[in-house]
């Protein structure tokens, strides 16, 4: 089950200039405090856990509780060691997974 | 129709067909409202207790000291269900001081625990931008870890004209 996403990463940089990383995914973080119209409660879906990896090291990790708005977007930032791949991965209940990538060269 | 006065209308209500005395209507009413009232199921809040014992699973034995962190939120918020926050820690980001890890806390949510984010050295600069929910006016709190083990935090009150529902929409 894959998410749809968007990846804001410059596409090149100078090296060891701070980029600034910005990332959206659709998701509806449902806080499981809410009824339906039945007065049911609709059962807890959310992203728990967001990692973004540049060429395969952490570089930011971060534990989503229900207080995320829906369509959870990050704002981070990273200097600009070496071209690459800058990966970003989405966990979340019922085994939500969605990953992404973004390519940077350095110069 | 005469006009009752309140002491003829409390005659009239305590002799029932029979003669026997009942309770006065007025006073059953009020009773059963009341009773009514105290029957309304409120929605789970985080209490300030409960976001201190999340706080302190976080930072331990440690006491946040405030300064180095600030916490950007809008004063006024119109919908809770979208506000922009931006927490930014005064730190040189190198390898020997650098920021662990940012925590932000709200005392008035169901859970008290809003984000944990774990930075590093390679971070630059220790900013960071997301959106959050606020069920209520209410106190929010961000709590940094410094890479040597200190912790500080920043406090913003919120004022919340439409809260995060809860309930269904």
């Amino acid at each position: 089950m894959a998410a749809r996403t968007l990846i804001n990463v410059p596409k090149r940089a100078k090296r060891g200039k701070i980029i600034a990383i910005k990332t959206l995914i659709s998701h509806p973080m449902e806080n499981g405090f809410r009824h339906n119209n039945i007065g049911v409660l609709i059962p807890r879906d959310i992203i728990t856990s967001f990692v973004c990896t540049y060429n395969g090291e952490e570089i930011f990790r971060a534990t989503l509780h229900p207080a995320i708005a829906a369509n959870p977007f990050f704002t981070f930032h990273t200097v600009a060691t070496d071209s690459g791949t800058i990966a970003f991965r989405w966990t979340g209940d019922n085994g939500f997974t969605t990953e992404a990538n973004a390519d940077i060269t350095v110069e | 129709m005469p006009q009752h006065t309140p002491a003829d209308t409390s005659k009239v209500a305590q002799r029932g067909p029979a003669g026997a005395i009942r309770p006065n209507r007025r006073a059953f009413l009020a009773a059963t409202a009341g009773a009514g009232m105290a029957l309304v199921v409120r929605p789970a809040r985080a209490t300030p207790t409960s976001m201190a014992v999340a706080i302190r699973r976080v930072v331990g034995d440690a006491q946040p000291t405030p300064g180095k962190v600030r916490l950007n939120l809008p004063p006024l918020v119109e919908n809770g269900n979208t506000v922009a926050m931006t927490v930014s820690v005064e730190s040189p980001m190198t390898p020997k001081d650098y920021v662990k890890a940012i925590h932000v806390f709200a005392e008035q949510n169901p859970l008290p625990n809003v984000v944990s984010v774990q930075l590093g050295p390679r971070a630059g600069t220790a900013e960071i931008s997301t959106r959050i929910r606020l069920a209520d006016t209410q106190t929010v709190i961000a709590i940094c870890e410094m890479s040597d083990g200190s912790f500080w935090s920043d406090t913003v009150n919120v004022i919340i004209t439409l809260g995060a529902c809860l309930e269904d929409s």
